[in-house]
């Protein structure tokens, strides 16, 4: 069966961001995400998610690798000086190259 | 008078969480809780709405919108010339609390009724009325601080933190609620009583259960909030509460409308304020302002301001 080659970009950061990454995602061109509520903790400390402002959030978004480039940098520049961020791209291959 | 049970919930949670259990609820169960008690707490103002004459309550209303914007102005000179605090985490704590905590205002009408002050319903009207000015007024301040230095943040246009402050759950469920309950009046919301009134008491004990594993958590940022914070997470609401009580006198409020006035004033949100900073002022330091309102505030409002607020209430108004 034949394969693509795409970048999987995963954000984890805080539920506040949420809605703000996803239309940045569309905006560059990414045209669809996965959104899972995670816990866990960085140099900073913990975030439980045991309430509100305690959220946290990983956002998944396969796309093509100038998409995500320019999805990280934007995330990078926009967000990483003030919000608990922590994001990586990995290669993946899919089978519907006109969906990613 | 016995310990009220709703504060025993509180403290083992705390104990809980300082004993290191694995005693944890699920995040979903904590937001079904907070959907209820805020609906709860609505409904019932909103009956009372349908059969109090409006004009009245017009005078109340305006007071506690103005305390809820008058509380960060008072309190930003405070946190940056006294405790020499950055515009960000200055203005983000002085939001903090000139919004208010929801639960704080369930626990004193509950300890009202236990006084024999029966609170009027129509009090949660307030709760709604003073979640927004101070946290736009905070944000507003905090901007001015750092005017040009404003920085990367999810809603540096006002639309946008508007949006979520005012469409914030806290304000759409407790709105919602006054809004069927006014529009229903109470003999066509009898129907649901057993679930909103008569539960409502078991509700509040299990999200203070709840609290205070949350609250217990935050220990730990008391010891980068430092002693002067922490005196100030502990004197403010107590004059903060003293305003609030004066206000209600001057209106002529019942003793349970001082008392109840007096605790919204002194009590600092933890719901609506830390999502809205979070996207306005993204350089202050959550640990700070969550710490300080959860950690410290209200604990201390419920075990120790609470009563005094209910004192204040009997005696100036009674």
């Amino acid at each position: 069966m034949d394969t693509h080659d795409r970048r999987l970009l995963t954000i984890i950061t805080e539920a506040a961001l949420e809605r703000a990454l996803i239309a940045d995602c569309r905006r560059f061109g990414a045209q669809g995400y996965t959104v899972l509520d995670v816990r866990g903790g960085g140099l900073h400390g913990d975030r439980e998610g045991a309430w509100e402002a305690d959220r946290s959030i990983e956002l998944q978004v396969v796309c093509a690798a100038d998409v995500a480039d320019r999805i990280a940098e934007h995330v990078l520049a926009q967000y990483a000086a003030h919000y608990a961020v922590s994001l990586y791209l990995s290669d993946v291959k899919v089978f519907r190259a006109q969906k990613y | 008078m016995s310990l009220d049970p709703v504060i025993l919930f509180f403290l083992l949670g705390v104990l809980a969480r300082v004993a290191r259990s694995d005693l944890r609820l699920p995040e979903a169960l904590y937001e079904a809780l907070s959907i209820y008690l805020l609906l709860a707490i609505g409904l019932k103002g909103g009956a009372q709405l349908a059969v109090q004459p409006l004009a009245t309550l017009w005078p109340v209303a305006l007071a506690a919108i103005a305390l809820s914007a008058v509380v960060p102005l008072l309190l930003f000179p405070v946190l940056r010339a006294g405790l020499r605090l950055g515009p960000a985490d200055a203005g983000s704590i002085a939001a903090h609390y000139g919004s208010v905590s929801v639960v704080t205002f369930a626990v004193s009408q509950s300890a009202l009724s236990r006084a024999g002050l029966e609170p009027e319903s129509w009090l949660a009207m307030l709760v709604a009325l003073m979640e927004a000015p101070g946290i736009v007024v905070g944000v507003m301040l905090a901007r001015r601080g750092l005017a040009g230095n404003s920085g990367p943040g999810v809603a540096r246009r006002w639309p946008v933190l508007l949006h979520e402050v005012v469409f914030g759950k806290a304000v759409v469920l407790l709105l919602g609620g006054i809004a069927i309950g006014w529009i229903a009046g109470p003999a066509a919301l009898a129907p649901i009583d057993p679930l909103f009134v008569g539960l409502f008491k078991g509700v509040l004990a299990l999200f203070l259960l709840e609290l205070g594993l949350v609250a217990g958590g935050r220990l730990g940022d008391l010891r980068r909030v430092g002693p002067r914070l922490l005196a100030f997470g502990v004197l403010v609401p107590p004059v903060l509460g003293v305003l609030g009580a004066a206000t209600g006198v001057l209106l002529g409020m019942s003793a349970a409308g001082v008392a109840t006035l007096a605790t919204l004033t002194a009590s600092a949100s933890y719901i609506a304020a830390p999502t809205a900073m979070r996207i306005a002022v993204p350089q202050a330091d959550p640990s700070l302002s969550i710490g300080l309102a959860l950690g410290v505030t209200f604990p201390f409002n419920v075990l120790v301001g609470i009563p005094l607020y209910v004192e204040l209430g009997r005696r100036w108004a009674g």
